[in-house]
């Protein structure tokens, strides 16, 4: 059945700040996802849908990835478990409509990874689609996969990143939600240094009480400060304070300029370290704030020539 | 003859006088004779004006065949009055070629439907029309055209004598025996009289009906005793709980949040949103969830509103009570809560549709608004807003205010989302212009904002506010992409209503619709 994809190329390096999940069955939530502004749609197949209605949200799911213009919103799919007899098809129909990711739930290990991404590679040639356009990603939701997780993100060039599932993995580790995030803070530690160290994104997990405005903002503070890329969200309304706090602030952004300006001066001066403000600033510096420039650029808040 | 909203008014509506819409501030100066009701000498002291029954107080007002006759409608879903005079007036008494000049008619008013489809009655003048008796409308049944006015252009008609009321019957929460009236103090309130007030000024008979007899005097009252021929007493005027279908409350859709919130930035982002800013809205989804977002940014630039004015709500009621609002001036209320507010808080105040908007007054409050948060059916490439005629072509909503506030505001911001179902609400040519688009400033739809660009105001406020903004045509486009074009409506030759501009030209027609087959 697949047509000819017209969305833009896969970036595995986008900005992903906010993921929207939606229920992929649901034609009036995901016509038009779009206009809330979030960085990447979260199609699903999997949870949302129940058993006797995988093939009627498959249905759904081609037709929006086919007709509807998603336009620089990043559209990924969370489908089925490789533990269940969905996934496969659920694979050809993302990879037929174009799909710009898959995300791999409950995934524990590399092997997992391989599985989908074979999976993939035959639906790319099955559809005629380029070999390598859809990307991947792993959802960790077991202590295992979080003690797996540098060998899931290293596992296919595909991998975009990993995200923690909190639900699962605190059902796992027999715990509740807690207002300080004790309980699965090990678990976002040990996922952020795998994903950095395999060079991948890392998204933090859904929040799930939706009327609970300051629990929510408590746990984006968190997470950015711990150094996640981005969230899963469940309501367009969280999407304004997480794109908020993980633009950098003007503040940042004249400290970098700053800083970017005056190395190049320096560099022509053929001088390595220097002081600027008071502070000492050495290539680390110049590389962290030509990062806060570029993203705060991708975030729409520069507004300088650098 | 084609006005100034491009819309071909027949010929043969163009006499005694009446012409076509030509812009809205075309009749700016014009001098007006105020019309004044007949009244008649009250020398001889009298116990009461109260009548046993309606049917009494009709006799003694003389109604006869052919008169006009006026009700108010802040009972809105819930009103009983408008219903059980009309049935004395054509079953007990069999009056025939009724005209009914109500501020409004809805759902409450069917029995009004089946005396139009049996001729009885023969015209309506309204500031809109809802329910079977828009069918009625749209499908020919009136003998002569429904004339639809707002809110201002209601009073408005009245001083120029264009609109003469025969007898007023004014449902009222209170009266003593004497008339002096209130929308309080009763067993089935409804808050605000702002309707009833200029008709009881205005009318030639002014009958109160009321099911809470107070004791005399009755006062402050809305509807004065100076005004008032009679009164009567019933078991119930009206059911408060259904002026609303519930208690208006804030939205949780997150499309609605979305616009809501946008328009409040719009709104942060001009000049007018200073320290004692005057300010209104509807009572839908999105209109009344701007509100809340206006909070948090009256927060941030440390200011309150000055005035709330128009329909209220309980939301804004809470709001001044949490200090945001100095004074609600008040002509109707949406709900139960908005009209004990109005009862208890000496800065919420009552106020007529006339002070409201009339554009022939000395400078309505309509004038001295800030902003105005409006919702549409249709708003078309030109900015002009249909609220009138649904996208079948049958009439069923009303212009109320719509047309008065969007021309005195000083930022006018309709809220919309771009597709309702598989009609797109930003089209190319509404159905029915009910506000000319020149009055129109904003356009805040889930697929973005767009701004008339008559406005360069306010289009330089926005790009310096970093607020994205596209043209009205992007808007236009982008829905028709989504559900198709439309096809365009049938009609019939004969015209079934005359949408009447606030300053009483024909603003536009509403023909018969045709009955729809397939070709």
């Amino acid at each position: 059945m697949a047509g000819k994809i017209t969305r833009p190329r896969p970036n595995k390096d986008r900005l992903r700040r906010t993921m929207m999940f939606m229920n992929a069955q649901r034609p009036g939530l995901i016509k038009d996802a779009y206009i809330y502004g979030c960085d990447s749609i979260m199609l699903d197949l999997e949870d949302a849908v129940a058993v006797n209605q995988k093939d009627a949200a498959r249905f759904s799911l081609y037709h929006a990835l086919t007709t509807v213009d998603y336009g620089d919103t990043e559209v990924i799919v969370r489908i089925n478990g490789t533990d269940t007899e969905y996934w496969r098809e659920d694979v050809r129909v993302c990879v037929a409509g174009g799909a710009d990711g898959i995300r791999i739930p409950k995934c524990e290990s590399a092997a997992q990874v391989k599985e989908v991404e074979a999976a993939v590679e035959e639906a790319e040639r099955e559809f005629g689609v380029e070999v390598g356009w859809t990307l991947l990603m792993a959802a960790l939701e077991s202590p295992l996969g979080i003690m797996n997780a540098y060998e899931i993100c290293t596992a296919s060039d595909r991998m975009l990143g990993c995200a923690i599932s909190g639900g699962d993995f605190r059902t796992s580790m027999r715990v509740q939600i807690e207002p300080d995030g004790i309980e699965i803070n090990t678990a976002r530690s040990m996922m952020l240094l795998a994903a950095r160290a395999a060079g991948v994104q890392c998204l933090d997990t859904m929040y799930p009480n939706l009327d609970d405005e300051e629990g929510f903002r408590r746990e984006v503070d968190l997470i950015v400060r711990m150094g996640f890329d981005g969230k899963s969200l469940i309501n367009p309304k969280q999407i304004a304070y997480v794109h908020e706090r993980l633009a950098p602030t003007q503040k940042q952004i004249a400290h970098s300029e700053k800083i970017v300006r005056s190395c190049r001066e320096q560099a022509d001066a053929g001088v390595g370290v220097y002081v600027v403000d008071g502070k000492m600033v050495d290539p680390p510096f110049f590389r962290e704030a030509e990062r806060i420039i570029e993203l705060a650029k991708k975030c729409g808040v520069y507004h300088g020539d650098l | 003859m084609i006005n100034a909203v491009g819309r071909d008014i027949p010929d043969y509506l163009l006499v005694d006088g009446k012409e076509v819409y030509q812009g809205r501030f075309a009749k700016d100066g014009q001098v007006l004779k105020r019309d004044a009701p007949t009244c008649v000498m009250n020398e001889k002291p009298v116990a009461d004006k109260l009548c046993e029954s309606i049917r009494e107080a009709c006799e003694r007002c003389g109604a006869h065949d052919g008169m006009t006759i006026s009700f108010h409608h802040a009972f809105r879903n819930g009103d009983y009055t408008a219903s059980m005079v009309c049935r004395v007036l054509v079953e007990e008494m069999g009056i025939k070629d009724l005209r009914v000049a109500a501020t409004s008619l809805g759902d409450a008013h069917n029995l009004l439907a089946d005396y139009i489809e049996q001729g009885i009655i023969v015209q309506v003048q309204a500031s809109g029309v809802r329910g079977r008796i828009g069918d009625a409308i749209s499908h020919g049944k009136l003998k002569e055209p429904a004339i639809i006015r707002s809110h201002g252009g209601r009073p408005r008609a009245m001083m120029a004598g264009e609109l003469h009321i025969d007898i007023a019957f004014l449902a009222a929460a209170s009266s003593d025996k004497v008339g002096n009236a209130s929308g309080n103090g009763g067993k089935n309130n409804c808050g605000s009289m702002g309707y009833a007030m200029p008709d009881s000024r205005y009318a030639d008979k002014v009958v109160v009906i009321t099911d809470t007899l107070a004791p005399f005097p009755n006062v402050p009252a809305s509807v004065k005793c100076e005004d008032v021929d009679c009164v009567v007493v019933v078991d119930e005027i009206g059911d408060p709980k259904r002026i609303g279908t519930k208690e208006a409350r804030v939205t949780q859709d997150p499309r609605d949040l979305m616009m809501a919130e946008r328009a409040a930035d719009v709104i942060a982002a001009t000049p007018w949103f200073v320290d004692g800013f005057s300010y209104q809205t509807g009572a839908g989804g999105p209109s009344l969830a701007v509100t809340r977002f206006l909070e948090e940014r009256m927060d941030a630039k440390e200011i309150k509103m000055g005035v709330a004015f128009g329909g209220i709500t309980g939301n804004m009621c809470d709001l001044q009570d949490r200090g945001y609002v100095r004074k609600i001036v008040d002509t109707q209320d949406f709900d139960t809560k908005a009209i004990a507010h109005l009862h208890d808080c000496p800065d919420h105040v009552e106020m007529t549709v006339s002070d409201y908007a009339n554009p022939a007054s000395k400078g309505a409050y309509v004038n001295y608004l800030d902003y105005m948060i409006l919702a549409a059916l249709e708003v078309d490439v030109n900015f002009n807003v249909n609220v009138i005629t649904g996208s079948d072509g049958v009439v069923r909503g009303a212009p109320g205010g719509h047309p008065d506030t969007a021309a005195g505001s000083k930022c006018c911001i309709i809220v919309t989302p771009l597709v309702r179902g598989r009609m797109p609400t930003v089209c190319k040519e509404v159905t029915t212009v009910t506000t000319p688009g020149e009055c129109i400033d904003v356009v805040v739809t889930d697929y973005g904002t767009a701004v008339n660009p008559a406005r360069q105001d306010i289009i330089d406020c926005l790009d310096a506010a970093g607020i994205p903004h596209v043209s009205i045509e992007y808007l236009q486009e982008k829905a028709y992409s989504i559900v198709g074009e439309p096809d365009p409506l049938k009609w019939e030759d004969k015209v079934v209503a005359i949408v009447e501009a606030r300053d009483g030209t024909i603003l536009d027609v509403i023909r018969q619709i045709k009955p729809y087959t397939f070709e």
